[in-house]
């Protein structure tokens, strides 16, 4: 007998140390592109350099002489067989959906778009080749500008007849959530405070580490495809659904995958070609992007207008807030692109008892890279504008903007809470964490220093910013996603398995590329099942051998996952009672498990799980009428969303006469309910600040007049660097999620939420004696500086 | 084709390669040492460093003729007879890889830092790894992982003299 019985509830909680890590810091990899199969070919793309043009003619000849090419093949060449990138979030009936073939035979609709395919012997030989295949294009017009897209100036796609492609609305007052908003403005603006504005999110791009990459072989029974993805499961449904391959045949495997954050939530044109192309010749091809094309052509996020009217009565308190979007979604609907906005849709009202609400999104269809899924997905543009908002609030009122908050904030005893937006949050604690991370920040010291630069007229000035975010995430109670149309479910599936030396085997749909899955999953079955952290294993990422899941987004994996996983380790618990009874020759109601070991009550006999299992295996002695199985599975569907919440306050520096913002201090305290790994937790915060940080301050993607990504390389596109960044000061609260066993809340996303408003908050409260109100992300040393320049003038 | 001679992770190796082959090419096609991987196509990322005679190098900014006759480890080749590099063993310990992709050219990159400079003060270190992205630590738990070796290297050797 194992002795088990001193680890109850050891793992939980605890800085394990990740289980990932050997073979990541030793070279032991297997990313997508260290795959070689016998008689493997390699792929190279053509890219359409317009934005928008008719393919007139392809002449191959001179590619397909070249030495070592075996191929190459054009949307023409495959018709139907290629497939087609799907939509799978349609937010309206009438959606306006173009068709997304993965190769166009006749029309381009943005720059780095696929025309052909290079079929070669080695990747340096199709890719030489790509160069010496002659495309004739005919340039249409480009709809390029946001706005000027929404006026249906310039048609993305002539056939279509518009660019708007879904206008989706909430209003509380219809709802029955709220009041109306417009009777509140109306009323605000007779005898209260209305605040309008515009801001924009700016165009990003995911730039996960690995690029996108992909390989298939098709010889065998099933066909295997291997790819740098996020969503194994789904890529597989997609894959049997469009191309009409039976589901059963194909096999996805999404091995070490080199970072996402939503970058990788895509059926992408590359998987498909490549899919083709080893249908069609009956050999394993592989193909890798460059950079340049992960960067041209993997989807981009944001990119939205938001305008905002703020209604309240004369000491702050908030009334009504109105929200109308554009949001760009590139030249296709994406796979949840429309829905990204629709996302936000619920977060606009944040923490705050906003008793009207109304929100609408225009999608729009333009020639630039499709936009999808980055990071937070529709809840950072909404964080972004509400706390930007609360900020110019407190500044019309006169007051601390903290103080603007509290004012309007839900008290932590009126949880569960009905928001306007229609949403239950189950817990939270926002006077709590606001009181730690102020305690942490020196929030006091802080004001009194900036007061005293601002009177002594300091060339460098100092602002504070806050974000008292909260996100949902979590996704999805299926029943929810129903009602918005989402062509999917949001529940996630696990599999336990205890083998016959007593080591436990883990499958789970939710693969991870960076969030610790392994570490963090096993720990909570080494709790569950009194078994220790080291025997347990995390199998994922397999459609073979995690045969059933809804994979990797939206923060999910350990509150949609997690709870799967405890529930099929408690069905394993389960099943292992009647035999551990009957082994011990005790009645079932008399055997308790803890520990990992089952006792006879008021005795010292018990069996652990372990022996259990090699019972099981041996089957010599079971009780009539079961199966010698312990194992089992669970699919669990969520019943609410989770609300992590935390209040994020940042220090910028803000030199006036060059506009150089330099940053001092970032103090985040974060509510993300139980901890299952507090090392991991924390490193998800810095990263995700990191990326939120960078949209504040240095990335974006920009186009020019003709639609070429100006941003096309890592040379232009600002990715920040350690040299860029500084240390974090992070802590947290502890409200239980009251909807998932383990009380956990998401991470994922939190710190990208966050942290884009506290630091725009920073530089604007810097400047704000100067008569700025606003500086348009990102905050470049140019655009603060033309700021001060022009709030001076005025 | 040009033939090269080199030593690749203390194993003498030879091959006919194209002159315009780059070393990380080389590394990972010929060689099978996939350790090593490639992030950019614009030498920004420093996913591809490794060590050519102990200094740190961006393989993909390296032909591999230019290799030739040269010593070059990759991060298969850091760690000595089973037991981590100190700074391999400092980035598990302090949570400094989280997807693990721009890992390896982070450690070695972090490695040649301590070389040069075996007391770095914590902007010492942002400056030094600033030819290497990562996108997923926000680089906090990195900096610590590279302070935390230079530290614990420090106490090794206080032990020794002692």
């Amino acid at each position: 007998m194992t002795a088990t019985a001193e680890r109850a509830d050891a793992e939980i909680g605890k800085d394990r140390r990740r289980k990932e890590d050997q073979r990541l810091i030793t070279g032991r990899t297997r990313w997508t592109d260290n795959i070689t199969l016998p008689g493997m070919l390699h792929l190279s793309m053509v890219r359409s350099p317009f934005a928008h043009a008719k393919i007139t003619g392809i002449d191959a000849s001179a590619a397909k002489s070249a030495p070592n090419v075996v191929d190459v093949l054009t949307g023409a060449d495959f018709g139907d067989e290629l497939g087609v990138c799907i939509n799978a979030w349609p937010i309206t009936p009438d959606q306006v959906t173009p068709n997304h073939s993965p190769m166009p035979a006749d029309r381009v609709a943005f720059a780095g778009e696929v025309v052909a395919v290079v079929v070669a012997r080695s990747a340096a030989e199709a890719r030489d080749a790509a160069e010496l295949v002659d495309v004739e294009y005919d340039e249409l017009p480009a709809a390029l500008d946001l706005k000027d897209a929404a006026a249906d100036t310039v048609l993305a796609h002539p056939d279509a007849g518009t660019n708007k492609s879904a206008l989706w609305v909430f209003d509380s007052g219809e709802a029955g959530t709220g009041g109306n908003v417009e009777e509140a403005i109306e009323k605000a603006r007779a005898d209260g405070i209305v605040i309008e504005r515009e801001y924009r999110q700016q165009r990003l791009i995911p730039a996960f580490m690995e690029p996108r990459s992909v390989v298939v072989d098709p010889t065998g029974e099933q066909l295997t495809m291997w790819s740098a993805t996020q969503i194994p499961h789904i890529l597989r449904f997609a894959l049997a659904a469009t191309t009409g391959v039976p589901e059963s045949k194909i096999r996805v495997i999404a091995p070490d995958v080199g970072g996402g954050f939503g970058g990788k939530l895509q059926v992408t044109p590359e998987e498909w070609i490549a899919w083709a192309v080893a249908r069609r010749i009956h050999r394993p091809v592989k193909y890798t992007e460059t950079r340049s094309e992960s960067l041209q052509s993997g989807h981009h996020g944001r990119d939205q207008w938001q305008k905002l009217t703020l209604a309240a009565t004369k000491d702050g308190t908030v009334t009504g807030f109105k929200v109308d979007l554009l949001a760009d979604l590139g030249a296709y609907v994406a796979i949840v692109g429309g829905g990204v906005p629709v996302l936000g849709a619920f977060m606009f009202n944040a923490i705050y008892k906003f008793p009207a609400y109304r929100f609408s999104c225009q999608t729009v269809l333009t020639n630039k890279t499709w936009t999808d899924a980055y990071r937070g997905a529709g809840r950072p543009e909404a964080t972004y504008a509400v706390e930007r908002i609360m900020d110019e609030l407190a500044a019309e009122v006169g007051v601390d903007p903290l103080e603007i908050r509290e004012k309007n904030w839900i008290k932590h005893e009126e949880f569960p809470f009905t928001t306007v937006a229609g949403l239950t949050y189950d817990s939270g604690n926002y006077e709590a964490a606001t009181a730690k991370a102020k305690e942490m920040f020196g929030y006091d010291a802080l004001r009194a220093e900036q007061k005293q630069r601002r009177d002594a007229g300091d060339r460098v000035q100092l602002g504070i910013g806050i974000s008292t975010f909260t996100e949902m995430c979590g996704l999805a109670p299926s029943r929810v996603l129903g009602t918005l149309d989402y062509g999917a479910g949001g529940w996630e599936h696990a599999g336990v398995r205890m083998l016959a030396t007593g080591k436990v085997e883990v499958t789970t749909g939710s693969s991870a590329h960076g969030q610790g899955h392994e570490t963090a999953f096993s720990q909570i079955v080494a709790d569950r099942l009194g078994v220790p952290f080291e025997d347990v294993e995390i199998l994922h990422g397999d459609t073979a051998v995690a045969h059933k899941g809804l994979d990797t987004y939206g923060s999910r994996s350990l509150t949609v996952g997690g709870e799967a996983l405890v529930r099929a380790a408690d069905k394993v618990i389960e099943k292992a009672k009647p035999i551990a009874a009957h082994l011990l020759e005790a009645n079932v109601d008399d055997v308790e498990f803890s520990a990992g070991t089952f006792n006879v009550k008021g005795t010292d006999q018990g069996k652990t799980i372990q022996d259990i299992a090699l019972a099981t295996f041996a089957a010599h002695d079971y009780p009539e009428g079961i199966e010698p199985n312990i194992d089992a599975e669970s699919t669990y569907d969520p019943v609410n969303f989770s609300f992590p919440h935390g209040t994020h306050l940042c220090a910028m520096e803000v030199d006036t006469e060059t506009g150089g913002t330099t940053m001092r201090k970032y103090v985040c305290v974060d509510d993300v309910g139980v901890i299952i790994n507090p090392l991991i937790v924390s490193g998800q915060v810095h990263g995700g600040l990191v990326q939120g940080i960078a949209q504040a301050l240095w990335e974006e993607a920009v186009h020019d007049d003709s639609g070429t990504l100006v941003s096309g390389s890592l040379v232009d596109y600002l990715l920040p660097t350690a040299a860029d960044t500084i240390s974090f000061e992070w802590d947290h609260t502890t409200s239980p999620s009251t909807t998932n066993s383990l009380g956990t809340k998401g991470v994922g996303e939190a710190g990208t939420i966050a942290s884009t408003p506290a630091v725009v908050n920073a530089i604007v409260d810097a400047v704000r004696h100067l008569g700025i109100n606003d500086i348009q992300m990102p905050c470049t040393p140019a655009r603060v500086w033309k700021a001060i320049q022009e709030g001076a003038g005025a | 084709m040009t033939q090269i001679s080199l030593t690749v992770d203390g194993t003498q190796v030879t091959d006919d390669v194209e002159p315009r082959m780059l070393l990380v090419q080389y590394l990972r096609e010929k060689l099978g040492k996939t350790g090593t991987v490639v992030g950019c196509d614009t030498s920004n990322c420093g996913a591809c460093t490794v060590h050519l005679d102990g200094r740190s190098v961006k393989s993909c900014n390296v032909l591999a003729v230019q290799a030739d006759g040269h010593e070059v480890t990759t991060i298969e080749g850091l760690a000595t007879n089973g037991e981590l590099h100190p700074v391999q063993a400092a980035f598990r310990e302090c949570h400094g890889l989280q997807c693990g992709f721009c890992t390896p050219g982070m450690i070695m990159q972090s490695v040649d830092l301590l070389n040069e400079n075996p007391h770095p003060t914590e902007a010492e270190v942002r400056v030094g790894l600033e030819g290497n992205l990562c996108r997923c630590t926000g680089y906090h738990n990195i900096v610590k992982a590279v302070l935390y070796a230079a530290e614990h290297a420090d106490e090794a050797e206080k032990a020794g003299v002692q």
